[in-house]
């Protein structure tokens, strides 16, 4: 498993801190994306940096129910004032991107994969 | 009070996806033959088609509601029903205002107006089934202003449904029924954390083609058919109820 901080991949990503949530210091485990919540509440896992281009309150619900370490709204989409209002009374760390889910992603891969054993 | 049934999801030759075979004409001669007396025309994002199906409903004795199978911009389908077509006709010019895409008829289908005679008078040009710019919670509240009915389309389903595209109901959420694909699926869905629970429940048949047509339907019990009885019968208030057989 990874060891990594969300603020170093906040750092290495250039993204934007929309809510800070519990504090940078959490840890990155893994990350998925998708933006069916049907499938992210079925296949991803604790510790994960969940990335999606929904903007839907809803992804706090489920970030937290998930135990994701922190949501990343990519492709330069601004989240519901909602969502952005349910993360902070949530706690929970909400990031955005200039770039869409593949560069996104593929830049995160290659972050994460470095600290796999 | 009379027992009536219903159907709230229909589409026409103007959604991409439906047969040029779903004219008005055939949809209301198909609708009598198979024993609905209320449906609603939903096309998505859009509902030229519905004035004629309503003239052509009055001769036949069916009840046409104005309707529409809105996209949030989640990808959530939302069916608002109205009881006057020129508020149909106001969400319309809304959610036009967000669609980008051209339609491409070789890629997604013909989106045709028809009139009383089944001959084509013309052409939807922005691709009405890709997503609006509205949320899920703006649509809503968009079509209560506008007086109409909000109904969560096919709750059920793994594409397109509330559950599909947001994992649960938001609590709190003002809609006026649940559309549901399959009551016994819909059984095994209540108390497991998506919310369904407390909507009243419809069956529609979503019909893309004439032979899908009286498949699926809510029963009503209302006074007449109308758009206030039908508002009635869905909240179960004052006698009128709606109700899915088997559940």
């Amino acid at each position: 498993m990874p060891k990594i901080s969300l603020e170093e991949v906040v750092k290495q990503l250039g993204l934007e801190i929309v809510v800070p949530g519990e504090g940078l210091r959490k840890e990155v485990r893994w990350a998925y994306c998708g933006d069916l919540l049907s499938d992210v509440m079925a296949n991803s896992k604790e510790g994960d940096l969940w990335i999606t281009i929904q903007t839907h309150q809803n992804i706090v619900a489920v970030a937290i129910l998930k135990e994701h370490s922190g949501i990343l709204i990519a492709g330069n989409k601004e989240p519901d004032p909602e969502t952005v209002g349910k993360s902070q009374k949530e706690r929970l760390c909400l990031l955005r991107a200039k770039e869409n889910s593949f560069e996104v992603c593929g830049r995160l891969y290659e972050i994460l994969k470095k600290d796999v054993g | 009070m009379i027992e009536l049934r219903a159907d709230l999801h229909i589409h026409t030759c103007l959604s991409p996806c439906g047969d040029l075979d779903m004219t008005p004409k055939r949809i209301l001669k198909k609708a009598k033959e198979v024993g609905l007396d209320l449906i609603a025309i939903t096309d998505h994002n859009a509902c030229g088609n519905v004035e004629v199906a309503q003239s052509i409903g009055e001769e036949l004795g069916i009840q046409v509601m104005a309707g529409m199978e809105v996209t949030s911009k989640e990808e959530v389908h939302l069916l608002g029903i109205f009881g006057e077509v020129q508020r149909a006709k106001e969400l319309e010019e809304v959610l036009h205002k967000g669609l980008k895409i051209q339609n491409d008829p070789e890629i997604f289908g013909y989106q045709a107006l028809v009139n009383e005679k089944d001959e084509v008078e013309g052409f939807v040009s922005p691709l009405l089934i890709s997503a609006s710019h509205l949320s899920l919670e703006e649509v809503l509240r968009k079509v209560h202003e506008l007086g109409g009915l909000c109904i969560a389309a096919h709750v059920d389903k793994p594409s397109y449904s509330i559950i599909s595209q947001l994992g649960f109901i938001p609590k709190a959420l003002e809609l006026d029924a649940v559309e549901v694909w399959d009551i016994s699926h819909y059984l095994t869905l209540l108390n497991q954390g998506y919310g369904l629970e407390g909507f009243t429940v419809v069956y529609g048949s979503d019909s893309h083609f004439l032979h899908q047509l009286g498949g699926r339907y809510t029963k009503i019990v209302v006074e007449d058919p109308s758009f206030y009885e039908l508002s009635l019968a869905l909240r179960n208030q004052e006698g009128r109820r709606a109700w899915v057989e088997g559940s």
